[in-house]
């Protein structure tokens, strides 16, 4: 229980404070080129679910129940080649009906 | 299966975190099919961002302080309810009530400002009818106001359950499962305001 304390909120949320503070901060500011700022905006949301996960969701290798990691990993594959798979059938539809 | 199973006859008995995560398992399905449904409605934006037919793009409609507004609502919240779910561990009974009141109060405000953008939206004529993108817009992020809407009512339910019944093993169950469902709706807004509303306002 001592794990899952108030600490692990608030280091949670300071990480999450830091990870949409920069992105909101290089959109309203324009401090980056448009592709550069869409990197690290891609980055910080990766990162940020990453850290729900963690700290608030308390996701981790040793007292999460093994199905539920399972089914955590069974859907990140599922939504890997789910949107991976209709952004190239689109993409690749878009290029062909272009000629 | 195997765990819940054994851990029927110690149903009565105070318990650790430990058995509230192992008898989870099947909501925990849910948000993961929920998590599918979010993924798919996100891929449909991706793909029908740019079929403005002529109307607004995101550019012209997103306002970037109403978003920033709204994504420290819902992750100040989720925070407060990890504070609820703390308090409930610790047998507080006010204190559970106190955080899932500031909890609500918060989700209430989120909800509030994304229906203000939607009617200010669909008064300036850019209402889901208008484009591609619009309809894509207002299905992505209507279905994650939905969720938050009736986390809202859950909140309300189970803050009476909490007043009326005490901290009794089956609502501190509730209690985690809800949190489960309000953290994840979250990282759903983190989804949102990366896919929507920052690269519309590049």
């Amino acid at each position: 229980m001592e794990r899952h304390g108030h600490a692990s909120y608030i280091v949670g949320f300071i990480l999450a404070v830091v990870l949409t503070a920069i992105p909101f901060y290089l959109v309203y500011a324009h401090a980056l080129p448009p592709s550069r700022t869409m990197y690290v905006i891609a980055a910080a949301a990766v990162l940020q679910i990453l850290v729900h996960l963690r700290f608030f969701l308390h996701i981790n290798f040793t007292t999460t129940p093994r199905e539920n990691l399972l089914a955590l990993a069974f859907t990140a594959v599922l939504l890997v080649l789910m949107v991976g798979g209709s952004f190239w059938i689109m993409i690749d539809l878009h290029s062909r009906m272009a000629i | 299966m195997n765990a819940n199973v054994t851990a029927v006859p110690a149903h009565d008995e105070p318990e650790g975190a430990g058995v509230h995560e192992q008898r989870a398992l099947g909501f925990w399905l849910y948000l993961m099919s929920d998590a599918a449904i979010f993924a798919l409605l996100f891929m449909t934006y991706g793909i029908m961002v740019g079929n403005t037919a002529g109307g607004p793009s995101g550019k012209a409609l997103f306002n970037l302080n109403n978003a920033a507004l709204e994504t420290a609502l819902l992750l100040v919240s989720s925070t407060t309810f990890g504070f609820a779910s703390l308090a409930s561990k610790g047998g507080s009974r006010s204190a559970v009530l106190s955080w899932l009141l500031v909890t609500f109060v918060l989700g209430a405000g989120f909800i509030f400002l994304e229906i203000r953008e939607f009617l200010g939206m669909i008064r300036a004529g850019a209402g889901p009818d208008r484009s591609g993108f619009l309809s894509a817009f207002f299905t992505l992020v209507g279905t994650h106001g939905t969720h938050v809407s009736f986390g809202l009512v859950w909140i309300l339910i189970l803050g009476g359950q909490v007043l009326f019944k005490g901290l009794t093993v089956p609502v501190t169950s509730r209690l985690f499962r809800l949190g489960l469902f309000w953290h994840f709706l979250d990282i759903a807004w983190v989804g949102i305001f990366s896919v929507v509303y920052l690269p519309g306002l590049l």
